[in-house]
């Protein structure tokens, strides 16, 4: 049992090791207020391992465990088993992982959690890059970023989660952000009660690893989703949702500008960043929109 | 009492089933295929009441069983090899976190070169991570430790997780007729999963396996520590116990004409079988040799080595594994480390490795050796006993044809 040190509101203690202005701090805590305390967590080793604590002291007030790197699906899994076998069907199992823990080694055990369809909740709080262990690129890192293993940009374009979850026919996934906390309270419910598993793909302002200031974390979520770098929407027993759609893309410098880890990009590359950005969002959305059409009508 | 007829995977099989495990995740990988597939026959039929979760690999099968302990049932699985060798880091998590999950693993050699055949170099790999490690002789053995691991693993004074190893071929595909044991005297024997020590439960919420500083962890090795000697004294109570309820005797290490031999091999696992009849034979000789059949390997057992070696000067390690870049293997190194304020010689052999069968011929050119260099007539022994002669000259390698 746990010696409460100090009431906070909420299941997440009132300070974390968390860097400034962190993202993934703030997602945390909402998804706590929604999960509730009948909530089983399995957080890999990574920045969100700071909530599972250090020594004697840890940031949660909810049962957890931590594991290993690629195995957070897995585990989930496992711990899901074992509750229906004693007939819980109210907990909920929830794994907790960045995007290296989830789209590069952790990717195996959750395309195999997917296909069983078992029943749990997985986020992934995507900063783009493995920044706990001090900011090395992963297939989630964007193209031109620089991270310590891509120090001249990256050379690829990021890896598509949704795409591989919803291969998987799984009955809810979504993509979300921190520039609207009702929209991502929402989708955090629904994937809460889905029956089988569900994805959340967070995007996570990185002050330390995307070199930007730490009062910036918000703004920079909301120009990811406006200059068309991060898409939102829902994909929910089959039915895709774009939940958010400007009619205008706002210039990406607006985004990148403000950061450090673009910095090396000359104007010529920029522009021509804006261009794909722009291109990919339109074509991807008009796909997504597409892909919603009944056969019959095609 | 019942008998049947069971190959050694169907009685690891049998033996969960018994032990009336929750949840199962397996992974298929020759030779343990047939665990997985009867555990999936019973849990279809409705003969076992458990989850079944079909993993995409090992490293998930030891997680989800890890887990599924930690979240308050009794969880299992299998595996060999290669398979072992993926699981490897979840190891650690399973003993680290003392969560006293049961895990046949059918022994066979790790690639490359590939091999499908019975080798102990897997399960010697883990033999530092903290499990008790038991070597089965035949299909009742196989049955019987397992049921012995559930009740010493979860036992407060232990809360380690156990591999009971059965050589691949050799015992996983092996017809033999074994003793059922029935399902009332394994409840009792075994008795119910209960979490002792840590758990995963909303109603009473701990936070598991976190970061540790140094302050901690050295203490935190030195419980396990104290567990796996610990789990000596508890082995020997449940062996007590089982052959009271079951009438089968059970021993860490077993001693099979050691009292007076001049001479000792020191075995694990199903070769056991084949010593014990060259022991047999040769004693009919008038040569007084011995075998110490090793079950036990983790804990090692060194006091009993000690006591069971008696008057024999000169001693024989079988490894079934290569040792390779050591100053010998890994049993060797056990025993040599038990015997080391005793006089005894101690002579290092290696053989039986991806399948090669330990023959009688092979038991008794070590026997002679040891006989010969304790008469005094050599010193010299043959440490790779089963060495073809044309080891360098194996295959022609032809290229750019």
């Amino acid at each position: 049992m746990y010696e409460i040190k100090h009431q906070s509101r909420g299941l997440v203690s009132h300070g974390t090791t968390a860097c400034a202005g962190c993202g993934l701090e703030l997602i945390m805590r909402k998804v706590m207020d929604v999960v509730g305390e009948d909530t089983i967590i399995v957080i890999p080793p990574g920045c969100s391992a700071l909530f599972s604590g250090f020594g004697k002291e840890t940031n949660l007030k909810i049962a957890g465990v931590q594991m290993n790197l690629e195995n957070t699906a897995a585990c989930c899994s496992g711990i899901r088993a074992a509750l229906d076998a004693q007939g819980n069907t109210h907990t909920t199992v929830l794994g907790f992982a960045g995007d290296g823990g989830t789209l590069d080694i952790g990717l195996q055990a959750l395309s195999g959690a997917f296909e069983r369809g078992d029943r749990i909740m997985y986020i992934c709080y995507d900063n783009e890059a493995y920044m706990n262990t001090g900011i090395q690129g992963s297939s989630a890192t964007p193209y031109g970023a620089s991270t310590t293993t891509t120090p001249g940009g990256k050379r690829q374009p990021k890896k598509d989660l949704m795409m591989i979850a919803m291969a998987h026919h799984i009955p809810y996934a979504a993509t979300a952000s921190l520039q609207n906390l009702n929209d991502l309270k929402k989708k955090i419910e629904k994937a809460k009660n889905a029956q089988g598993p569900s994805l959340l793909h967070i995007h996570t302002p990185c002050p330390t690893g995307w070199r930007f200031h730490s009062s910036l974390s918000i703004e920079l979520a909301r120009a990811a989703v406006r200059t068309g770098s991060w898409i939102l929407y829902e994909y929910e027993n089959g039915k895709i949702t774009i939940n958010s759609k400007p009619k205008e893309l706002q210039p990406l410098e607006t985004y990148i500008g403000k950061q450090g880890r673009f910095r090396h990009l000359s104007q010529e590359q920029r522009d021509a960043m804006e261009k794909e950005i722009k291109e990919n969002f339109y074509a991807y959305t008009s796909m997504l929109e597409r892909m919603n059409v009944p056969v019959e009508t095609v | 009492m019942s008998y049947k007829m069971l190959d050694g995977n169907t009685a690891a099989a049998e033996a969960l089933k018994l032990g009336r495990v929750k949840v199962i995740a397996s992974y298929p990988i020759t030779p343990q295929t047939v665990i997985p597939e009867t555990l999936s026959e019973m849990v279809e039929s409705g003969d076992l009441d458990a989850q079944y979760v079909r993993v995409e690999s090992e490293h998930s099968a030891l997680s989800v069983v890890t887990c599924a302990a930690m979240a308050g049932v009794r969880a299992s699985t299998a595996t060999a090899s290669n398979g072992l060798a993926l699981m490897h880091e979840v190891v650690g998590m399973t003993s680290g976190n003392r969560v006293p999950v049961v895990m046949p693993v059918v022994n066979r050699g790790i690639a490359a070169p590939w091999s499908l055949w019975c080798e102990h170099v897997d399960t010697m790999c883990e033999r530092d991570m903290g499990w008790l490690q038991f070597y089965c002789q035949n299909v009742q053995e196989v049955l019987d430790l397992t049921l012995i691991a559930f009740r010493v693993s979860e036992d407060a004074r232990v809360l380690l997780p156990t591999m009971v190893c059965l050589d691949g071929f050799f015992l996983s595909h092996s017809m033999q007729k074994v003793t059922m044991p029935e399902q009332e005297k394994v409840d009792q024997f075994i008795g119910e999963y209960k979490n002792k020590n840590v758990y995963l439960d909303p109603t009473d919420p701990m936070f598991l396996s976190d970061l540790t500083g140094n302050e901690e962890y050295t203490e935190m090795r030195y419980q396990q520590k104290l567990a796996l000697d610990a789990s000596v004294t508890v082995l020997e109570e449940a062996f007590k116990e089982f052959e009271k309820e079951f009438g089968r005797k059970y021993e860490l290490v077993e001693g099979y004409m050691t009292q007076d031999a001049d001479v000792v091999l020191v075995a694990l696992g199903s070769m056991c079988g084949t010593a014990q009849y060259v022991v047999n034979q040769m004693r009919k000789e008038g040569k007084k040799v011995g075998l110490l059949k090793v079950t036990v390997f983790r804990p090692f057992p060194a006091e009993y080595i000690r006591k069971l070696v008696g008057s024999a000067s000169v001693v024989g390690v079988f490894d079934r594994s290569a040792g390779l870049g050591g100053d010998g293997g890994p049993v060797f190194y056990e025993i040599c480390s038990a015997l080391r304020n005793q006089p005894t010689q101690v002579y290092h052999y290696v053989g039986g490795i991806g399948g090669r069968d330990v023959r009688v011929e092979t038991i008794e050119m070590i026997y002679d050796e040891l006989l010969a260099i304790k008469a005094g007539e050599t010193t010299q022994h043959t440490e790779w006993i089963d060495l073809k002669e044309d080891a360098l000259e194996l295959r022609e390698v032809i290229k750019n044809v």
